[in-house]
């Protein structure tokens, strides 16, 4: 368990995420317009859309399935009737004056997933709910000095709320959470996982109390849109909530908004101030049934899923959690790992494909798909350690040449003759030539100065260029010093 | 020779195919009459342009042997809550004052492609809240109807009291309404015409100005059974852009009329006898079952235990329905907007300014009954009510097929009379609001006339989706009852 220390003893802090995921879909929830981002400013926008007289929505079947799968990625229950309900507010990016969503009765209930942390270990948390529900608009308020402008591109497009239990104990375990969920998501194609453009977003709750003691008032962060900032919000709110209570204040229960530019939330309105939504089944819509043969069908043509891949990783391969992890985040790069690993030793494959090729690519900002060296390349990179004609220490040097120039790690050997050298004469020769010239050392050595044993490999490696086969190197040195 | 204002649309079309009449000259005579009859102020729009290019157009096809159906060349009367392309659509609401739809509504567009002639849009209570038509931003609507020996204006019904009143004074062969809780069949009953609200589900909703969703229906009012089946079947139909439409075929109404009522059990709810009830309204409905064991049915004491609380549970679903659709006018995108300093006032501005004070009250009842502390009480009770009563109609129709009731109370009262006391006015909806409850389609037919000359109307209630019996025994009263007076004859 992992607390804050305050003035007054240890904290516990609890937490709960409402992640919302826009639905991948070419139209809306209950319109036909399109939902492609980044369109001129209200260009994407039917009747339906802008709450004309006489207009009626029409579900669209396709989320309703997005929102199936989803469910079943989450090891959720699904219901065969769930309704529709009507969440009354006035605000200009909102031209119905009520938001259709679900509220009674959602089209998924309880699931859970399992998140996986730094030390090695992984945790279940308990997701409540899934519901399909209407985006609003976009109000944009600093384009002009009075007014306000909409855009309505946004309105009417289909998202799931994902509601957590409030299981998360650590900004880590949170920001671990919203990983998994985006992985799930982008797995099963219902989610493009785009936080930068809104695709997926987080309303935070979070709240503390003496470990094990009873849960404390809770604030809520709406819509924090990275992971980092998640982490950074619950950090903030946590420390925040601990001062009021041990300066000896109460927490308000309230809305919160992040500044990412401080790193700090700020009120947005209190308790007294929140809506009454007088929530009502919207009488335009008929309550959604669906056909357990229907679900079944679904949950056939699942891919597998994160979770699973990973105990498959950690159980086939024996990659520790760690590592598992870190491939199974995306598809693609599990689909990597797993051709580069093919035949090879996995454990190996693994460090080279979480090592080198993820420092490569996060260094040069590069997506996994662009990147210039191909599972083969680096599946034969392997290879060449393997039959002893690399070094490990010559092999990441083929690497930064091959992933520089995208050629193929045996060009690269022969045209640069970076072949790890083990014939024995050559190297003996070295060995005698370094001996000769470090008679100081080997006094030190035969001194029992142990340490002394590395300025001789390094001696050798420098006469060699660094092909020498270091194990050999030693083999010999040894001999020599001690013969 | 009967005047094209005369005819029934059946006449019409007949007199149409036989080529004795033209789309023009009905038109004609329909906008003439319509001149004539402004001090009812029926319409809110006239269009009477648009009207002779549709006869015109409907005379071309009628040449070239190409009509396209019993409504081809028939000049209606829309009510202003239909969405009408290019036309203003007000819901006779200054909020919407000068909102010109881009869109035509599905039902309107079905009587357009049918043929029909567009007059022009009929003037009703604001947002079709009223039963008097009292509370439209454009005026009262006057019923062409006055008492023997009295002068003084009497109101025409609502919400469709625009319709009515053009129904009944010749100024259309026929119109189309919307019935919520008795919007169609109260008015049809206070003028003197036939009104019918189909089966919820039965016409599409789509591009009608909402009021309540669950409940809003569209139906057609005329001057005979037979052309309320003609109408009927020019405006249903499967709408997949109404979530709440139903995928069923329209059936032929009028050729369910030929069918008797031999041998049909017409049930007689206790329950519909209801206190302040006039006793010439009692005796005509003892008239109308008369009438229908005369012609072969066979009656059956039935029982609807929870009608009592019917009323009650419509003024709690209605108004929270309507509280929710009417937030969209919020003087932001379209219609009237009055400005303020900041967001709200903008808000409280437009909605102050825009809404009439039954709209208010109906909001306000309708928020009220929605809020936190509240709704399990009110709106979720009414549900619950509104079940019971949808499990009478059930139980009911295990002993018969089909239900005889009056439409009203009473008949037409004096413009002012009520309008002070919403509650006298909502009990006009006494009888009517049962079967708007339980979706169940619904039909009154003018069927005679009170001490002082004014018109009164019996009630029938169908199975769901079983208009034709409901047709077949409204057919049969009608027969029997010969009813021919007409506006101003005495």
């Amino acid at each position: 368990m992992s607390l804050l220390e305050g003035r007054t003893g240890d904290w516990e802090i609890v937490i709960g995420l409402e992640v919302h995921a826009q639905v991948t879909s070419k139209s809306k929830l209950f319109s036909g317009a399109s939902t492609e981002f980044g369109a001129e400013p209200n260009s994407q926008v039917s009747l339906v859309d802008v709450a004309m007289p006489g207009m009626l929505p029409v579900i669209n079947a396709h989320a309703v399935e997005q929102a199936v799968r989803t469910g079943l990625g989450l090891n959720a229950q699904i219901n065969l009737v769930s309704i529709f309900d009507r969440k009354n507010y006035f605000y200009p990016d909102l031209p119905q004056g009520y938001q259709i969503s679900q509220f009674l009765d959602p089209v998924v209930g309880k699931g859970e997933i399992e998140i996986d942390l730094a030390d090695g270990t992984s945790r279940t948390i308990g997701i409540t709910r899934l519901h399909l529900e209407q985006d609003a608009g976009k109000s944009i308020h600093d384009q002009d000095p009075r007014k306000t402008l909409i855009d309505l591109n946004r309105s009417g497009v289909a998202l799931m709320e994902i509601v957590s239990e409030p299981d998360m104990r650590s900004a880590e375990e949170a920001g671990a959470y919203v990983t998994k969920i985006r992985s799930i998501v982008r797995y099963l194609g219902t989610c493009d996982g785009n936080m930068q453009e809104g695709s997926m977003r987080a309303d935070v709750n979070v709240s503390v109390r003496k470990p094990g003691g009873e849960l404390g008032t809770r604030s809520e962060v709406k819509n924090v849109n990275s992971i980092r900032f998640i982490r950074e919000a619950i950090e903030y709110e946590a420390r925040r909530q601990i001062e009021i209570i041990e300066d000896g204040g109460t927490v308000d229960q309230e809305t919160r908004l992040f500044d990412p530019d401080r790193g700090e939330t700020r009120s947005m309105r209190s308790k007294e101030e929140s809506h009454d939504y007088r929530y009502f089944p919207d009488p335009d819509l008929l309550p959604l049934e669906l056909e357990q043969s229907w679900v079944d069908a679904i949950r056939e043509s699942l891919p597998e899923l994160p979770d699973q891949k990973k105990h498959r990783f950690i159980s086939d391969y024996g990659l520790s959690v760690d590592d598992a992890a870190q491939l199974i985040a995306e598809r693609e790069t599990a689909a990597y790992f797993e051709a580069v690993a093919e035949g090879r030793d996995p454990k190996i494959a693994a460090n080279w494909v979480t090592g080198e090729l993820f420092g490569a690519l996060n260094r040069t900002d590069t997506d996994l798909s662009a990147s210039s060296v191909s599972a083969d390349m680096l599946g034969n990179l392997v290879d060449l350690i393997a039959d002893g004609t690399l070094s490990n220490r010559l092999a990441k040097e083929v690497f930064e040449i091959m992933f520089d120039s995208g050629d193929d790690p045996e060009k690269i050997v022969e045209e640069k003759g970076m072949k790890q050298v083990t014939d024995t004469g050559a190297i003996e020769a070295a060995v005698d030539d370094a001996i000769a010239a470090g008679a100081a050392q080997v006094e030190q050595y035969k001194g029992g100065n142990e340490k002394v044993l590395g300025w001789f490999v390094g001696q050798v490696m420098k006469s060699t260029q660094g092909k020498a086969n270091p194990q050999v190197v030693n083999e010999i040195l040894r001999k020599k010093l001690d013969g | 020779m009967t005047a094209p204002t005369d005819f029934t649309i059946a006449e019409a079309r007949d007199a149409l195919n036989a080529g004795t009449v033209s789309a023009r000259e009905l038109t004609e005579a329909h906008i003439a009459a319509m001149e004539a009859a402004r001090e009812l102020n029926a319409f809110i729009t006239e269009t009477p342009d648009r009207a002779l290019e549709d006869a015109d157009e409907s005379d071309a096809r009628r040449a070239k042997g190409e009509a396209l159906g019993p409504l081809d060349g028939i000049p209606l009367a829309i009510k202003d809550l239909f969405c009408t392309e290019g036309v203003m659509t007000t819901a006779a609401s200054h909020i919407l004052e000068g909102f010109v739809p881009p869109y035509e509504s599905s039902v309107s567009g079905n009587l357009r492609t049918a043929g029909s002639v567009m007059l022009g849009k009929t003037n009703l209570d604001e947002f079709a809240m009223g039963s008097s038509n009292e509370t439209s931003y454009f005026g009262n609507v006057e019923n062409p109807w006055r008492r023997d020996g009295d002068n003084r204006p009497l109101v025409p019904g609502g919400s469709s009291g625009g319709a009515a009143a053009a129904v009944s004074g010749r100024l259309c062969l026929g119109a189309t309404g919307t019935d919520t809780g008795g919007s169609i069949r109260q008015p049809a009953a206070f003028c003197g015409i036939v009104g019918m609200k189909p089966t919820y589900g039965r016409c599409s909703r789509w591009g009608v100005v909402a009021f309540a969703s669950s409940l809003d229906q569209a139906g057609p009012m005329t001057r005979s059974v037979r052309d309320a089946a003609i109408l009927l079947g020019g405006m249903a139909g499967f709408d997949p852009k109404d979530s709440t439409s139903a995928d069923r075929a329209v059936p032929d109404f009028e050729a369910a009329l030929k069918v008797s009522v031999q041998g049909l059990r017409v049930g007689i709810p206790a329950e519909y006898a209801v206190d302040g009830m006039n006793s010439e309204t009692s005796t005509l409905w003892d008239q109308g079952k008369a009438w229908l064991k005369d012609a072969g049915a066979e009656l059956v004491d039935i029982s609807l235990p929870h009608t009592k609380y019917a009323l009650p549970a419509y003024y709690i679903i209605a108004p929270a329905e309507a509280s929710s659709n009417l937030a969209r006018y919020d003087g932001v995108r379209y219609g009237q907007r009055v400005e303020g300093d900041d967001l709200t006032e903008l808000y409280e501005n437009t909605r102050a300014a825009g809404f009439g004070i039954e709209v208010r009250r109906r909001i306000l009842i309708g928020t009220y009954v929605l809020s936190a502390g509240y709704y399990d009480a009110y709106y979720i009770k009414a549900q619950k009510v509104r079940a019971l009563i949808a499990r009478d109609f059930t139980q009911a129709y295990e002993k018969c097929d089909v239900i005889l009731t009056p439409t009203t109370p009473g008949p037409a009262f004096a413009a002012g009379e009520k309008s002070d006391d919403p509650i006298a006015m909502y009990l006009n909806d006494v009888l009517t609001v049962p079967a708007s409850l339980a979706g169940l389609p619904a039909i009154s037919v003018p069927a005679g006339l009170s001490g002082d000359g004014l018109p009164l109307g019996l009630h029938l209630i169908g199975k769901a989706f079983d208009e034709e019996t409901m047709f077949r025994a409204a057919q049969a009263l009608e027969d029997a009852a010969g009813f021919d007076d007409r506006p101003g004859q005495r």
